[in-house]
């Protein structure tokens, strides 16, 4: 896919250099929004966007919602049991039901992989934003990650962004902790960043790396220790204690012996080194907190960097023209 | 009932075939030969470029009926069935309740006596196939239940497995495996491997199956039981039974349609369609599927044919349930996989009717109660249960065109080859051209 204007967004995967950093620049173009008293463009004025959450995530729903207001949509939000299969709702109904309302976008969180491909072909006239799905892709965390690492990394080079395009990703570093099996913040990431350019490593417990990670475009760091010292960025992942890893490893306090980010080990890290967790952490399994508190820790700015990376992610989506000029 | 003249068809007997007419008459082959004079008033049936056997004999159908008759009865499975080809089926025991009581038995066969075919049923091994303790077999056997599976599932439990063998050895029954460790499987929608890791599904791994196949093929010889394995789907299950078979193990499995014809890619899309247990393989498993039927290494190819109403397949991939249709299109599949019009016709009716009949017990030479005889060779006296199946013939799936109740077929717009022009059931033809007759 060369672009996601006028299309839906599913996956990062397959989604080339040239139309993530099409993302990225859009996205910088919004960041200054947030410094106006009147947060607000007039983007996307009368056009309706759902937010439709089959899995509760506040944050994630939050940042997209505030994203949609800032653009001027309206913003019909549906917080959808996660039982509402158990109440003998199909998905098609479900989604048919939001649609008979008149909406042009959905962003929708299910915990099932593949539920936003299969929306998307049950309301082909709507623009579909996957906010998460399974254990599949959750695209914007993914975006909004490589979004901080380019801003973080063009602030030290006293440049911007989007001067620098995506060669500040060339050869960096970046290594990739913890449950990647069951992680989609984990495909997302590792589609992104490979994409621009940067080289990846994942390390985890045998369990916790993917069943096929040999045709993965990365490299498995078998020491974590090691791994620390060889990167630029640290991407910590959230244990999903949710989904039953709790059987992958024997328990949390093994885990963290093996692959936490404690203070003994965060000594490794270089003092330019960045540690992103998508959140929520658990403090004290995958990193001490005093760790997630140190400055390298850029947890914030990327809850920050959530909403200009969801404004341009809808604008693209909703009212980008496919080939039109902006 | 009017007797009928199939002429100038290719017949197909278990080791030659020859063109000749064929009469039917009072439900038996009366007479073969060319130009074969015939009463006046006999309605005839041009069968020439026509491939004439046994009608098709399936292993494996789930016809939903008792308990969820929305997504099939047992008269429209049997419809389903007539215009395949089929002349036999097997249901399958994981109905609301189980087949595991007389009552229940009892109502399925009556119920199957009313259709265009032959309805046998497969009992459960163990109660309300929960796989604790077993059901009474030897009381379904004397209705004339000669296979048992708690398909489905598997039984997980290994001593019950064995108990299950030593048991029915003396009632002369068989007993069917649905082979997945349901722990090894646990959670799991598609084959665990490269496609499944990248859409975030949860995979049912190979092994999950083999290990199973393995258990099985140990227990069958520790007890000198009768084992039947169902839909066997990779290279590794096929190899295991190769070698147990061998050593003297008795053992039958079949292939399922789909899975030698798709493979785990076409769950790409999170079409719920795609989802079925054992789930769709690699190519190399398709291939190697496909190779052990051309070499005549297969014993059946059985649908598992599975029904499942539109609503249970609009849900999220993970969360639909397992299974899609197969009585109206297996025997086309087969023939594709067998080579077509140039492959083997002896293999096609080996696989599709002769030695399904055979594993059924529902040949002419089995001893059974309400059933018809199936499977047989196309001579004088033979019971008049054929199929006239048409190599030429092409067609396109159309999922809203089907006998079927639901609709939840993987090959909806695709164009197959070879179709049963006629299915004949004692003497009367069933089905004609796709249609019900």
């Amino acid at each position: 896919m060369n672009t996601i204007r006028g299309a839906n967004l599913l996956s990062l995967e397959h989604l080339s250099r040239t139309s993530l950093v099409e993302i990225l620049d859009t996205a910088e173009s919004f960041v200054e929004v947030h410094q106006r008293s009147v947060k607000k463009v007039p983007a996307l004025k009368g056009r309706v966007v759902a937010s439709l959450f089959f899995e509760e995530s506040t944050r994630t729903r939050l940042s997209f919602e505030t994203a949609a207001k800032r653009l001027s949509a309206d913003v019909l939000s549906l917080a959808v049991a996660s039982s509402s299969v158990k109440k003998g709702e199909s998905l098609r109904d479900t989604i048919a039901t939001i649609d008979a309302l008149g909406i042009d976008a959905v962003v929708m969180r299910h915990q099932s992989s593949g539920a936003a491909m299969q929306v998307s072909r049950y309301v082909p006239h709507v623009r579909v934003i996957n906010a998460g799905d399974g254990q599949h892709q959750h695209p914007t965390q993914g975006l909004l990650d490589v979004f901080t690492i380019r801003q973080l990394l063009a602030e030290r080079h006293g440049t911007t962004g989007a001067e620098s395009g995506a060669e500040l990703f060339d050869g960096l570093k970046v290594l990739i902790v913890g449950d990647v099996r069951h992680s989609r913040v984990a495909r997302s990431d590792v589609d992104a960043y490979v994409a621009l350019g940067a080289a990846v490593r994942l390390c985890a417990p045998a369990t916790l790396l993917p069943v096929d990670v040999a045709n993965w475009p990365v490299e498995v760091a078998e020491s974590f220790d090691d791994a620390l010292e060889w990167a630029d960025v640290v991407g910590l992942l959230r244990l999903q204690r949710e989904r039953g890893s709790g059987s992958f490893v024997p328990s949390l306090a093994e885990f963290t012996f093996t692959h936490g980010l404690t203070v003994e080990r965060a000594k490794r890290l270089r003092p330019d080194t960045i540690v992103t967790h998508p959140g929520p952490m658990n403090r004290g399994v995958e990193i001490d907190s005093r760790v997630a508190d140190l400055p390298v820790a850029v947890m914030t700015r990327q809850v920050t960097n959530g909403v200009p990376i969801r404004m341009a992610v809808l604008f693209l989506t909703v009212a980008g023209n496919p080939g039109g000029e902006r | 009932m009017t007797d009928l003249v199939l002429r100038n068809g290719r017949i197909v007997r278990p080791d030659s075939s020859l063109v000749a007419d064929v009469y039917l008459r009072e439900g038996r082959i009366a007479a073969i030969g060319s130009n074969l004079d015939v009463p006046a008033g006999t309605d005839q049936l041009d069968a020439s470029e026509c491939w004439v056997g046994p009608a098709f004999v399936d292993l494996h159908a789930h016809l939903r009926e008792p308990g969820f008759e929305h997504a099939e009865t047992i008269e429209s499975g049997a419809n389903a069935a007539a215009i395949g080809g089929y002349g036999a089926v097997v249901a399958m025991p994981n109905t609301e309740p189980s087949l595991d009581s007389v009552a229940v038995v009892a109502y399925v066969l009556d119920r199957g006596a009313t259709t265009r075919i032959d309805v046998a049923v497969a009992g459960a091994i163990t109660m309300a196939r929960a796989g604790e303790r077993l059901a009474p077999m030897a009381e379904l056997a004397a209705l004339g239940v000669r296979l048992f599976t708690d398909d489905g599932t598997g039984v997980q439990d290994a001593a019950l497995m064995r108990r299950a063998l030593e048991y029915a050895r003396p009632l002369g029954v068989r007993l069917a495996q649905h082979c997945e460790d349901a722990w090894l499987a646990a959670g799991g929608s598609m084959n665990e491997g490269a496609v499944s890791s990248r859409l975030g599904l949860t995979g049912r791994p190979a092994l999950a199956e083999e290990l199973m196949v393995l258990r099985d093929l140990e227990l069958a010889r520790a007890t000198s039981g009768r084992l039947h394995l169902l839909h066997l789907s990779t290279a590794r299950s096929l190899a295991l039974v190769a070698q147990a078979r061998r050593e003297g193990v008795d053992v039958t499995f079949e292939v399922a349609p789909h899975h030698f014809t798709l493979d785990e890619t076409a769950c790409a899309t999170y079409d719920p369609i795609m989802k079925v247990h054992p789930p769709l393989r690699t190519t190399h498993d398709v291939e190697a599927l496909r190779t052990a039927m051309r070499r005549g290494e297969v014993d059946a190819v059985a649908t598992d044919h599975a029904p499942h109403a539109p609503e249970m397949k609009d849900m999220a991939f993970d969360e639909a349930p397992a299974g899609m249709l197969g009585l109206e299109h297996a025997a086309s599949l087969t023939f594709e996989a067998l080579g077509g019009a140039e492959g083997d016709p002896q293999r096609f009716f080996s696989l599709l009717s002769r030695t399904p009949a055979r594993i059924a017990q529902l040949r002419a030479s089995d001893v059974r109660p309400r059933h018809g005889a199936h499977g047989g060779d196309v001579v004088e006296g033979e019971s008049a249960t054929l199929v006239v199946f048409d190599p030429s013939a092409r067609y396109v799936v159309d999922r809203e065109r089907l006998a079927s109740r639901s609709t939840n077929t993987p090959y909806h717009g695709r164009t197959l080859s070879g179709r049963a022009r006629a299915t004949i059931v004692n003497g009367r033809v069933v089905a004609f051209d796709g249609e019900l007759a």
